[in-house]
C-alpha cells in the first residue's frame, strides 16, 4: 500500500559516516528501514551502525543487494554521487542534500533520462519519501506520520510536517509521503508523484504542497483537468505574500519575470477542480473535505 | 548573486564576447581622463547600479524626496530640467566630467529601486556607437525542461517580459546540452532568428557560442544582454549586460565571487546569510521566525490571512538551535517597524523542550520590547510550552497555527 518505498527496499546511505548521514541514518534504522550499508569513499572495509561501508556504491549494491540510497553527501560532490548510484543500479535516488549547484543538477538529470531512464531521482533539497509504518529514507520526523490511504507530495520539508500531523491528528492515515524538493531542477515532478498514486490501488487521495516559482503546480493542475488523475485531490500553495525577484529559502521559491506567483497557480488548480486550503492551518480539513465528498 | 555592469562586460571581454571598449571611474577626474583615454567622440557615462531603469532612473542628493524622484523615474510626475539621469551622452572630457559629478556620489532612483534607490559610487565611461539595429539576447535555466535555454529577439530595449506577453512568437527559445554548450546549428538558427546575414552573421556566431560558454562556466543563473547592438558598420556588440550567478555554486568561482558589492544588498539580509539563516525583509510589522522555508512562507501568509502584515521570511533551518534563533531574533528586532514576533517551529526530530530551552536562553540576551507568541508542535511539545509558561516571561503560548495568528495579529495591535 505505498509507492516507491516499502517492506522490500534494502537501504544504503552515500555519505553515512558524515554527521547528518549517520545521524539520520541511525533515525531510519530505528524507524524500522531496512539499512544494509553505506558508502563513503576511503572509508571501505569499515562498520558503521552495525553495517558495512563500501568504497562505492557498486560494491555496496553487489554486497548488499541494496537498491534504494539516500544521499548525504556535501553539495559540491552530490551531483555525481546521484550518478553513480543511478550507474550501479540503484532503483530509487533519495537526495537530501541542499545546496547543490543548478547548473550540476540539470547535467545530473538529463544524464539520467539518457541513460537511465527508469531510476527515480527524489529530490534534491528534499526531506525525503516514507512510507508509514515500513520504511522511512530522509529527515522527517517518524513518529508524526500514521498507515494509511493519503498519498501527500510538497516542494517542502517542515510544511510537508505540518501537513502531516494534521491528517494524523483527524486519524487519516498516509500511503506515501513524498517531498519532491526546492530546487528549481529535480528529479520528480508533481506530475510525475501524482500518476504514481493514479496507479497505486491503496492510495484514495491526494495532499499537494505547492509553493510560488516555477509551474509545476501549473502542470499538475492540467494533468488532473486532462482527466489522467481521477482521485480526490487537495493542495495548499506557499508564498501568497511573497514579494516578486526574492528567493524564499528555497533556491526554486522565486517569483521571477511575473511568473510563478502563488496567485496564478492557485487560479490553476481551481479551475482544474482541484481544492485549495486558503490556511495552512486548514490543509488537513481541506483534504478530508475532498474525501468525504 | 547579482553583479554590476561594468563587471559582467569584464567577464564577457576576458570570454571573447564583444563589447564596447570602457573604462571604470570612481572620480569625476577619473571620468575626464578615460573620456580621452576612449579616444573622444561620442561617450556615454552610465550609473553602475544593480537595478534597471537607469536611463530614465534620477540621481539624487539626500535633499531631494525619494518618493517624488521614484515618480520622476517612474514616469508618473515631470521631469524638472537640470536632474541627473543614470546614463548621460556626453561629446567633451569636460562634460564627461560634468557627467560624473553629477552621478557620483548620489543616490540612483529608479522604477526598480524603489524610493531607497542605490548608492552610486563608480561610472562606466564606455564609447558610443551608431546603432544600426537593438537586439536581445537571454539565457536562463527553463525549470519546465531542466536545462538551459538561449532566448533571441529582434525585439530589443525592452523587457523581454512584455514581449513575452504581447508577441511571443518574436522570441526564439534553443534549449542548451550543459554538456556540449551552443552547437553550430543552433548559432546559425539563433543568427537567422536575429535577421543577421553575411559577416555580420558569422561574428554573431562566434558572439552567441562565446556568451554561452561563459555562462555555462561560470554557473550564470541569468544572462540578458539588452540591447544586443549591430553596428553601422556591421559588429555584434553588447550594449548593456546583466549577469546573476547561482550562490550554491560560488564557491568554485572565487573570482565571481569577488564581484559582491555589500552596498547593492541589504544589510539585514547578508547578516542573516553569514549565519546561515535564510532572511528577506518585508513591509509588515510582525516578524516572524520558523523552521524550514515552505512553513515561513506559509507562516507569513497565515499573518495576513488573519489580518495582520508580515515584517519578514526568516527560516533558521529545519533544526532551530540557541544561536541560530538569537540571531535570528537579533535580525528582526533590529528593525524599529516590528510590533509583535511570531516564532512557530516544527519540531520534528529536535524535540520541544530542547527548542524551548533555546527560545528562553535567546530571550534572556535579547531586550525584548515586543509582544512575544511562540508555537511549538512536535515530541513534548506540553513539556516545551510548560517551560515558556512557568518561565516567568512574557511569552504568549499558542496551540495550533489558527490560535498563534489570532493572538500575535491582537498583540502587534494592542502594542501600536
Amino acid at each position: 500500500m505505498s509507492i516507491l518505498v516499502g517492506k522490500s527496499t534494502r537501504l544504503i546511505c552515500q555519505g553515512i559516516t558524515g554527521k547528518a548521514g549517520a545521524f539520520h541514518s541511525e533515525q531510519c534504522q530505528a524507524y524500522g528501514t531496512n539499512l544494509v550499508g553505506g558508502v563513503t569513499p576511503g572509508r571501505g572495509g569499515s562498520k558503521t551502525l552495525g553495517v558495512p561501508v563500501f568504497d562505492s556504491v557498486s560494491q555496496a549494491v553487489k554486497e548488499t543487494g541494496a537498491n534504494a540510497s539516500m544521499i548525504f553527501v556535501p553539495p559540491p560532490f552530490a551531483a555525481d554521487s546521484i550518478l553513480e548510484a543511478a550507474d550501479a543500479g540503484i532503483a530509487v535516488i533519495v537526495a537530501i542534500t541542499e545546496g547543490i549547484p543548478v547548473l550540476d543538477m540539470a547535467r545530473a538529470v538529463a544524464y539520467l533520462k539518457a541513460h537511465h531512464p527508469t531510476v527515480r531521482l527524489i529530490g534534491p533539497n528534499c526531506p525525503g519519501i516514507i512510507t508509514p509504518g515500513e520504511c522511512k529514507i530522509g529527515i522527517m520526523p517518524g513518529y508524526i506520520h500514521k498507515q494509511g490511504r493519503v498519498g501527500v507530495v510538497s516542494r517542502s520539508g517542515t510544511l510537508t510536517y505540518e501537513a502531516v500531523w494534521q491528517l494524523t491528528n483527524l486519524g487519516i492515515g498516509q500511503s506515501t509521503c513524498v517531498g519532491i524538493g526546492g530546487d528549481p531542477v529535480n528529479g520528480t515532478s508533481f506530475v510525475d508523484a501524482l500518476a504514481m498514486f493514479e496507479a497505486d490501488p491503496d492510495t484514495e487521495a491526494v495532499l499537494m504542497m505547492g509553493e510560488i516559482g516555477g509551474d509545476a503546480e501549473e502542470k499538475a493542475a492540467a494533468f488532473k483537468a486532462a482527466g489522467k488523475f481521477t482521485k480526490p485531490l487537495a493542495a495548499f500553495i506557499a508564498g501568497q505574500t511573497a514579494p516578486p525577484g526574492k528567493r524564499m529559502g528555497h533556491a526554486g521559491a522565486i517569483i521571477s519575470g511575473g511568473s510563478g506567483k502563488a496567485s496564478d497557480k492557485i487560479a490553476a488548480l481551481e479551475a482544474a477542480g482541484i481544492k485549495v486550503a486558503k490556511s495552512p492551518a486548514d490543509m488537513g480539513v481541506t483534504l478530508q473535505a475532498v474525501l468525504k465528498s | 548573486m547579482k553583479v554590476h555592469e561594468y563587471q559582467a562586460k569584464e567577464l564577457l571581454k576576458a570570454a571573447e564576447v564583444a563589447v564596447p571598449a570602457g573604462i571604470v571611474a570612481t572620480t569625476s577626474a577619473e571620468a575626464k581622463k578615460a573620456y580621452s583615454a576612449l579616444g573622444g567622440g561620442l561617450i556615454v557615462v552610465k550609473a553602475q547600479v544593480h537595478a534597471g531603469g537607469r536611463g530614465k532612473g534620477v540621481a539624487v542628493g539626500p535633499e531631494v524626496d525619494r518618493a517624488v524622484a521614484l515618480k520622476i523615474a517612474s514616469g508618473e510626475a515631470p521631469r524638472p530640467a537640470g536632474m541627473a539621469k543614470g546614463v548621460q551622452l556626453v561629446k567633451s572630457a569636460e562634460e564627461a566630467e560634468a557627467a560624473a559629478a553629477s552621478l557620483l556620489g548620489k543616490t540612483l532612483v529608479t522604477y526598480q529601486t524603489g524610493e531607497q534607490g542605490s548608492p552610486i559610487s563608480k561610472v562606466l565611461v564606455t564609447v558610443g556607437h551608431d546603432i544600426a539595429r537593438e537586439l536581445y539576447l537571454g539565457m536562463a535555466v527553463d525549470r519546465a525542461i531542466g536545462l538551459p535555454v538561449v532566448m533571441a529577439s529582434t525585439e530589443g530595449g525592452v523587457e523581454i517580459e512584455t514581449v513575452a506577453r504581447t508577441a511571443p512568437e518574436k522570441i526564439l527559445r534553443v534549449p542548451i546540452d550543459v554538456g556540449c554548450g551552443l552547437l553550430d546549428f543552433q548559432a546559425r538558427k539563433i543568427a537567422q532568428a536575429l535577421e543577421l546575414s553575411g559577416e555580420t552573421a558569422r561574428k554573431g556566431h562566434v558572439f552567441f557560442k562565446n556568451f554561452v560558454r561563459l555562462f555555462l562556466d561560470t554557473d550564470a543563473s541569468l544572462a540578458e544582454i539588452n540591447p544586443l547592438i549591430v553596428t553601422a558598420a556591421g559588429d555584434v556588440l553588447a550594449l548593456d549586460c546583466k549577469l546573476n550567478f547561482d550562490d550554491n555554486a560560488m564557491f568554485r568561482h572565487p573570482e565571481v565571487a569577488a564581484m559582491l558589492d555589500p552596498s547593492e544588498e541589504d544589510p539585514s539580509e547578508l547578516r542573516a546569510g553569514k549565519s546561515g539563516l535564510s532572511y528577506v525583509s518585508l513591509d509588515g510589522d510582525i516578524a516572524c521566525l520558523v523552521n524550514g522555508a515552505g512553513l515561513a512562507m506559509s507562516t507569513m501568509d497565515l499573518i495576513k490571512y488573519h489580518g495582520g502584515e508580515p515584517a519578514n521570511f526568516l527560516d533558521v533551518g529545519g533544526g532551530a538551535n540557541k544561536d541560530q534563533v538569537l540571531e535570528g531574533f537579533r535580525i528582526l528586532l533590529s528593525s524599529g517597524n516590528v510590533k509583535a514576533v511570531l516564532v512557530n517551529i516544527f519540531g520534528g526530530i529536535m524535540k520541544c523542550d530542547t527548542i524551548a530551552g533555546a527560545l528562553l536562553a535567546a530571550y534572556d540576551e535579547i531586550d525584548f520590547r515586543v509582544p512575544l507568541v511562540v508555537r511549538l508542535e512536535g515530541t513534548n511539545v506540553e513539556l516545551g510550552k510548560k517551560m515558556l509558561r512557568e518561565s516567568g516571561k512574557k511569552i504568549i503560548t499558542a496551540d495550533g497555527l489558527t490560535d498563534a495568528a489570532k493572538k500575535v495579529v491582537a498583540a502587534s495591535k494592542g502594542a501600536a
